[in-house]
């Protein structure tokens, strides 16, 4: 097994296909995309692929040392170009195989018009250690 | 094993021994200690609630496997002093522990409702962070396991453990020799509640029975007024959310889903402290609440009731949060136009803090969108609504405004 990062992006990732602004669909639009989300999460805890997902709000900042004995520097509370991560889904999957699967399957989730999104994902292996020779 | 009855048991042994000299994080371990004997020797059916007249069980027995504790908590203190003493022995000189042997008072009768309190006032120590204050609370007087209180917080059960030892640190070298301020403990107990997962432990039920027990320990129309506030909000929980997660804003609630038990008892709790004419800002809130629950109706709420309430409460504790509040109720209560007044007032109240960082109170812009749709304006109602969304704590509401924006951007 392996696990893998889906993220979500705000900005940063090419524009999704079907992008329009969520506010600009209809509340049965949205109802049906945060259901196709919640299915998609329960189906993957079933099959026990699904490890942890969290959203992230949209507005977060750069942090950096600034040197001995002064505050940390940060590029304020606005962020208005800066790559963003929306939220994020950690699975364990048999494979990449799978990861690219599953996340082409998110990535159908229904918006604007019930048409899937086709909205960006990136998915990324964690790092693990090695196994031990008995594995 | 009752694990109910036991965890209403651990203030009080705690406190007991702290009274006797035991260092309160000693006292901790100790009791810990205690109640891991209690669940290998008392009787699996929790025998504990059905004394045996005449029997000589009790204090004496700490290895009474199969036959019913007459007095559990009795036991628990006895035990867990014997473990306190075996850690100072261990510890210290020989001098220091006949020292409190000398000490030990006889078995008996303890006044536990005085001790249990002074451990709500240690939990609630000024030199506690809140979130430090809270787990040590739910610890100490809850009687919560580390892993219960992680899970509650969703965080992991290590990080709890290092929060409530650095607590336990924190407060070791405290005495319990002057009452602490019960605005505090309060303050300590609405965080609890607020905070209100539901999984292996409610966090929003233990607050109320927290301070329940508070409230049958001291006479203070502002813990009256604080339990009265959190029935009343609890007995409207189940409406609040549909069956999806979503939120149900207050007009919408199928009312009768409402608890209204709850409702009843917290409401009278309410009108015994009002009558003692101590008013606070629990009190405030909660005849406010109380306003909610009564109303058949949405349409029926008195909201210039709720405005006087509103205005007490600027009156007593005057923040950005109450006003904003207060606006939406002038909105319901004299037009969106007198509320969007209100709001301006509040906008040029914290203007001068907290704008400058570039972030309002929490609900200012969902509250300006939901006065200018009433108003009629829709088109800057949605604007805000989303911009409400992008701002908003959880997900439950961000979705909620989300929706709000999708619907009047629909209809336009």
């Amino acid at each position: 097994m392996a696990k893998y990062l889906l993220l979500k992006h705000y900005r940063g990732a090419p524009a999704a296909v079907n992008d329009v602004p969520m506010d600009q669909w209809t509340p049965e639009e949205i109802s049906a995309h945060m259901r196709y989300m919640q299915d998609f999460a329960d189906r993957l805890e079933k099959t026990g692929e699904f490890v942890d997902g969290q959203a992230l709000a949209p507005e977060g900042a750069w942090v950096r040392y600034d040197g001995e004995g002064r505050p940390p520097v940060t590029d304020g509370p606005f962020a208005e170009t800066k790559d963003l991560i929306a939220g994020w889904m950690v699975i364990d999957v048999d494979g990449y195989d799978r990861a690219v699967e599953l996340a082409g399957e998110l990535s159908a989730a229904p918006g604007k018009g019930g048409k899937p999104i086709h909205e960006w994902l990136e998915v990324r292996p964690f790092l693990t250690a090695p196994p031990t020779v008995t594995e | 094993m009752n694990e109910v009855l036991l965890r209403s048991l651990i203030p009080g042994v705690i406190a007991i021994l702290v009274r006797r000299g035991a260092d309160f994080a000693a006292a901790e371990d100790a009791v810990q200690d205690a109640l891991v004997e209690a669940l290998r020797a008392w009787p699996a059916d929790g025998s504990a609630n059905s004394p045996r007249s005449g029997g000589a069980s009790g204090p004496a027995g700490s290895s009474g496997g199969g036959r019913p504790v007459r007095d559990p908590k009795g036991w628990l203190v006895t035990v867990a002093w014997r473990r306190f003493l075996d850690a100072t022995r261990a510890d210290a000189a020989r001098r220091r522990r006949e020292h409190l042997l000398d000490e030990e008072p006889a078995s008996g009768a303890a006044p536990a409702v005085d001790d249990t309190l002074q451990l709500y006032f240690l939990c609630a120590h000024p030199s506690l962070t809140p979130s430090s204050a809270v787990a040590l609370t739910l610890r100490a007087v809850g009687g919560l396991t580390t892993r219960q209180i992680a899970r509650a917080y969703l965080v992991p059960e290590a990080t709890m453990a290092q929060r409530i030892s650095r607590a336990k640190r924190t407060v070791s070298g405290v005495r319990f020799d002057r009452p602490g301020d019960v605005a505090t403990v309060l303050r300590v107990l609405y965080l609890v509640f607020n905070e209100g997962y539901s999984g292996d432990v409610d966090l929003a039920a233990e607050a109320i029975r927290l301070t329940r027990q508070l409230a049958a320990a001291i006479d203070h129309p502002e813990v009256a007024g604080l339990l009265a506030l959190m029935l009343l909000h609890h007995a409207r929980r189940a409406a609040r959310t549909a069956p999806d997660g979503s939120l149900v804003p207050l007009a919408e609630q199928d009312r009768g889903r409402w608890d209204t038990a709850s409702i009843a008892e917290g409401i009278g709790i309410l009108q015994t402290a009002l009558a003692r004419d101590r008013l606070g800002e629990y009190q405030a809130q909660a005849a406010i609440a109380a306003l909610h629950a009564d109303a058949p109706t949405a349409g029926e709420t008195d909201w210039v009731q709720i405005v006087e309430w509103y205005d007490e409460l600027v009156r007593l504790n005057d923040s950005p949060v109450v006003r904003l509040n207060r606006a939406v109720a002038v909105g319901e209560a004299d037009g969106p136009r007198a509320g969007l007044a209100a709001l301006a007032a509040v906008d040029d109240a914290c203007s001068a803090g907290s704008s400058a960082k570039g972030h309002r109170i929490p609900r200012y812009t969902a509250v300006a969108a939901y006065l200018h749709e009433r108003d009629g304006d829709l088109a800057t109602a949605a604007r805000l609504y989303a911009e409400a969304a992008r701002q908003a704590p959880n997900l439950a509401e961000r979705d909620h405004l989300t929706r709000q924006a999708a619907r009047l951007n629909a209809r336009r």
